[in-house]
């Protein structure tokens, strides 16, 4: 934990109110986000039990499995939530904007321009904790591969339609969550804990209700107070008031509601099914409808608190302005979410279960891209974070108090002139090490050169820098290039953009430390999951 | 009867046996496991020149630019008529200026520029950049256990067939987002290179340097009990061969008696009153800075196998090793304040691969409320417990071993990953209950 989020929670615990940690928005929020709410059965892996999913805060669509052990049911239910969210996630498929992307030509080698699609927004998915993300993703593991009628008229128990195509891009989600700085699919918690520092420890930050509590607190109340309520505090029958925010439901509610409802409803199944004549089925069929209308009360009532939270909290992340790089990587959500719909157009098959060694190592590589990148942009977007950097030492900001022009030594001397800076900071500076400034939005390079004289008892230290580019070609430094006296400048000792790393070779070129190309020893390319004796119960 | 051990004959068989494999091995890899001070860049050294000699071009993949310039100045030092190429980056200042006197040694941003040459060296991050050129018979990689595997994927393409060497001890590589996913992965892109390597071919043939030249007899058998008890080693020379002294005696004050112990016994503990601390914990700090001030005030002198007369332990014999950067940073200006100039202050990370008389470690676990894997990594203690020919001393707030105690492991286990052993809680309370015979108390 950095030196800054420290203070930051000191300061909470002592107003009782969540300390602000950026003055703008780092992630992208869209107008219309889908928010989805599921819970899981406990003890089933995999098996869910209930949905809250829609973009209208106040009617959300509510989907249950009144027996999560009936995979028909659970079947029902996917389809019902493919009929939820694809819809949405369609909708933004065929909004694009041309626009120009540069391409290696595979006969030539040499890079072109290409004209290309992008869609013109990405559909946006919000859970509420990062159990929800998790979720998702295990939904996509579980649908994509699954096979409909239409992909083999054989297969024993197709799935509807459209769910293996739901479980593609549920994966791709789940996928691209992990990219540091992406908001295509975004949890709640997650959003809150990296603009607020609230007064509890980090495990409790991940409880959505006490999270609120500390950044919303009710007049009158303690942060700390709230959050206790929104963790403990029960009902006469000892169900809690703010639910776990799911995936994972409460025992008590397990225990004392769930329980006997789901008992109920099996009760009432297979009495229908042994009635013996149709006015005895009607009647039990009321039963059967009355039982599953139970079973949908009760989880839309612990499901609802969790929804209005989730809304509660986007309304809180709205209030800030959208840091003006946050916008940027919005963009890349964009590619990704137009590079998966042509892949799915073009008919590829689904994501493979596991990363091959090249896919792998490139998505390591370019995450860690993006984590600097994301360090970096939010560092410039917003002096609250830019403060937390130089508390740590990896940025200073200050004074210029002279600038002497001096040249390299070379054939043709260009402008390197020394400027010394004035600042009561302490950054930590070495011989050469590089520092950069912000020149009109792109970075200046200038490395330490020395701290200037002893500073005076009380005086802040004076360091001197070398510019080292971005003046232009001419022995004369461009107009505006160089920094003059009086000029108060924020410099960072990390880099602002960063260089993408090397080309790895394609996954056919495999070498021989990394098992070769693959598909060598395994099997071809993936397959559907085959049908094990589990599947057939 | 034992036989008299010699350290030399059993180092010599060792590195004969690396080189017949490598000569004239059929199998596409070789892994020298290496630990602290073994003289692995002796190996990589002679290796390469050999493998010059009988005719084979090679490539050298080390893992930062002063790792291959320091292997570039060996070379030339060894073989001054070598054709030896340097690729480096396009950055400003990509190399030591001392390669600018060397004769035989092309530099050059271009691979091609440097075809043609007996020996050609660099980063693993340059070479990931060479496309489009005719595989090399033979590589050597260095430092391969801190080298990560997609690093490897990114090079493997370059040669056919390679030497790895490196120091399974030390820090393993880290990246900055979690690669969880991939964890029990053959090629997880995260592991280092040897594990991989080894991961996809088990039968490759692999050796180890039994012989620590650098870390005095006072010093192996603690660290390859505490950080290599299935692979032990032992140190080159006996006790007595070293001698650490000073020209000014003791004054009495806790810096001064933990210098004397630590010379007549090789490890120090300076230990502090208990108490929870930010990291740059400034009376730590402090403490650490006086050491070093007082161990170059009371002229320290140093003996050993290397010549007869003892010999001043200057500044940069010495070094400060921290977990943190922060803590370096606090460590300098410290020293600063002292008027303490030219003494390497480092986090571990960048302490790894270099050797100095005394060292003095400011404890990873010193004052903190918690212990967790990043302080607990084996890796990081052995760095710093392992650099030193003479003497290391430990600056440390008392209760490290309760808070050992009170955080045992609890890293997930991952399917498909080898569980490291020995962990680094065992091998933290290993090193302490040692530290703990050579305490020396601050006294406020």
């Amino acid at each position: 934990m950095s030196l800054i989020s420290t203070l930051a929670r000191l300061e909470a615990v002592e107003s009782g109110r969540a300390q602000p940690m950026t003055t703008v928005l780092h992630r992208h929020l869209t107008d219309r986000p889908l928010v989805l709410v599921p819970l899981t059965t406990a003890g089933e892996a995999g098996a869910p039990l209930g949905a809250l999913v829609g973009t209208d805060r106040d009617s959300p669509r509510l989907l249950a499995v009144s027996q999560p052990r009936d995979r028909d049911l659970r079947f029902a239910f996917l389809a019902e939530l493919a009929e939820a969210v694809l819809p949405h996630i369609e909708a933004y498929e065929d909004v694009v904007e041309p626009t120009e992307r540069n391409e290696t030509d595979p006969e030539t080698g040499k890079k072109v321009k290409v004209e290309v699609e992008l869609c013109a927004d990405a559909p946006q998915l919000i859970v509420p904790s990062r159990a929800g993300i998790d979720f998702v993703r295990l939904l996509g593991r579980s649908m994509r591969f699954r096979r409909t009628a239409e992909d083999d008229p054989d297969t024993p128990y197709p799935a509807p339609a459209r769910v293996p195509l739901l479980g593609r891009w549920l994966t791709h989600y789940g996928e691209r969550a992990r990219v540091p700085g992406s908001s295509l699919l975004l949890a709640t918690t997650d959003l809150l804990n990296r603009h607020w520092a609230t007064g509890q420890s980090s495990l409790e930050d991940q409880h959505l209700g006490a999270l609120l509590a500390w950044i919303a607190a009710p007049a009158g109340e303690s942060g700390a107070r709230a959050a206790l309520r929104a963790e403990l505090e029960r009902d006469g029958e000892g169900q809690l008031l703010c639910p776990p925010a799911g995936p994972a439901t409460d025992p008590a509610f397990d225990n004392r509601l769930l329980a006997p409802a789901i008992e109920k409803y099996d009760r009432a199944r297979t009495s229908l099914a042994a009635a013996e004549d149709g006015l005895a089925a009607d009647a039990r069929l009321a039963e059967l409808t009355a039982a599953e209308r139970d079973i949908r009360a009760l989880l839309a009532g612990i499901m609802r608190p969790t929804w209005d939270a989730v809304w509660r909290g986007l309304d809180l992340l709205k209030e800030l302005p959208e840091g003006s790089r946050a916008e940027d990587r919005w963009t890349r959500d964009r590619w990704s979410f137009t590079g998966h719909r042509d892949r799915v157009r073009s008919g590829e098959p689904p994501q493979p279960r596991r990363d091959d060694a090249v896919t792998a190592a490139q998505k390591l590589a370019s995450r860690e891209t993006a984590q600097a990148q994301l360090e970096a942009q939010e560092a410039l977007d917003d002096p609250l974070v830019l403060a937390g950097r130089r508390l740590a030492g990896e940025a200073f900001v200050g004074d210029v108090t002279g600038v002497v022009m001096a040249y390299s030594e070379s054939k043709r001397p260009s402008p390197r002139p020394l400027v010394t800076v004035r600042t009561d900071e302490r950054p930590h500076l070495g011989e050469r090490t590089k520092v950069y400034r912000s020149l009109d939005g792109r970075p200046q390079t200038a490395e330490f050169v020395e701290y200037a004289a002893e500073p005076e008892d009380g005086d802040a230290p004076l360091l001197v820098l070398r510019i080292t580019d971005r003046m232009g070609r001419s022995k004369e430094p461009a107009p505006g290039s160089v920094p003059e006296p009086g000029d108060r400048i924020a410099w960072t000792l990390f880099e602002h953009d960063q260089r993408g790393g090397p080309k790895l070779p394609d996954p056919e070129e495999t070498p021989w430390t990394h098992g070769g190309p693959p598909g060598a020893t395994a099997g071809q390319a993936e397959r559907p999951d085959p049908v094990t004796a589990e599947d057939l119960l | 009867m034992t036989a008299v051990f010699d350290p030399g004959a059993q180092a010599a068989r060792a590195t004969d046996a690396i080189l017949a494999d490598t000569l004239s091995g059929t199998s596409r890899g070789i892994v020298v496991d290496s630990p602290p001070g073994a003289g692995k860049s002796t190996l990589v050294v002679r290796a390469a020149l050999e493998l010059a000699a009988a005719g084979h071009p090679l490539m050298v993949v080390a893992q930062t630019n002063a790792q291959v310039d320091d292997l570039v100045v060996r070379l030339a030092e060894k073989d001054p008529g070598l054709p030896v190429g340097r690729l480096h980056s396009n950055d400003s200042d990509p190399y030591d200026k001392v390669l600018d006197g060397l004769a035989n040694v092309r530099k050059s941003a271009k691979a091609s520029d440097l075809a043609g040459l007996d020996v050609v060296i660099s980063t693993a991050a340059k070479w990931a950049h060479v496309k489009n050129v005719e595989p090399w018979g033979h590589a050597i990689v260095d430092e391969a256990y801190q080298m990560r595997s997609d690093a490897l994927l990114a090079v493997a393409g370059l040669f056919e067939r390679a030497l790895f060497v490196g120091d399974p001890g030390q820090l393993d590589p880290f990246s900055i987002v979690g690669a969880d996913q991939w964890a029990g992965l053959s090629y997880d892109p995260s592991a280092s290179a040897v594990s991989t390597l080894l991961a996809h071919n088990p039968q490759l043939p692999q050796h180890r340097l039994p012989v620590s030249w650098r870390l005095p007899a006072s010093a192996a058998p603690l660290v390859s009990d505490a950080f290599y008890p299935y692979t032990p080693f032992r140190s080159g020379t006996d006790h007595g061969d070293r001698r650490l002294s000073f020209g000014v005696a003791s004054d009495g004050s806790a810096p001064d008696r933990v210098l004397d112990e630590a010379a007549e016994s090789g490890w120090g503990l300076l230990e502090l009153p208990a108490r929870h601390t930010p990291r740059t914990d400034p009376e730590a700090v402090r403490a650490v800075a006086l050491v070093v001030r007082r161990l170059l005030d009371r002229g320290g002198a140093a003996t050993s196998e290397r010549s007869p007369d003892p010999v001043p332990v200057t500044a940069d014999r010495v070094a400060v090793g921290t977990a943190h950067r922060d803590q370096a940073a606090a460590v300098r200006a410290a020293l600063a304040e002292l008027g303490v100039t030219g003494v390497a202050v480092d986090t571990a990370n960048r302490l790894q691969g270099r050797e100095f008389d005394v060292t003095v470690v400011l404890h990873p676990l010193s004052g903190r409320p918690d212990a967790t894997a990043f302080h607990l990594e084996t890796g990081r203690l052995c760095v710093l417990a392992s650099r030193h020919r003479h003497a290391c001393i430990v600056v440390c707030r008392a209760g490290v071993a309760e808070l050992l105690d009170e955080h045992p492991s609890t890293e997930p286990v991952q399917l498909g990953v080898m569980v490291k052993f020995p962990d680094g809680w065992e091998a933290n309370h290993a090193v302490l209950a040692h530290l703990g015979e050579h305490r020396v108390r601050w006294e406020a």
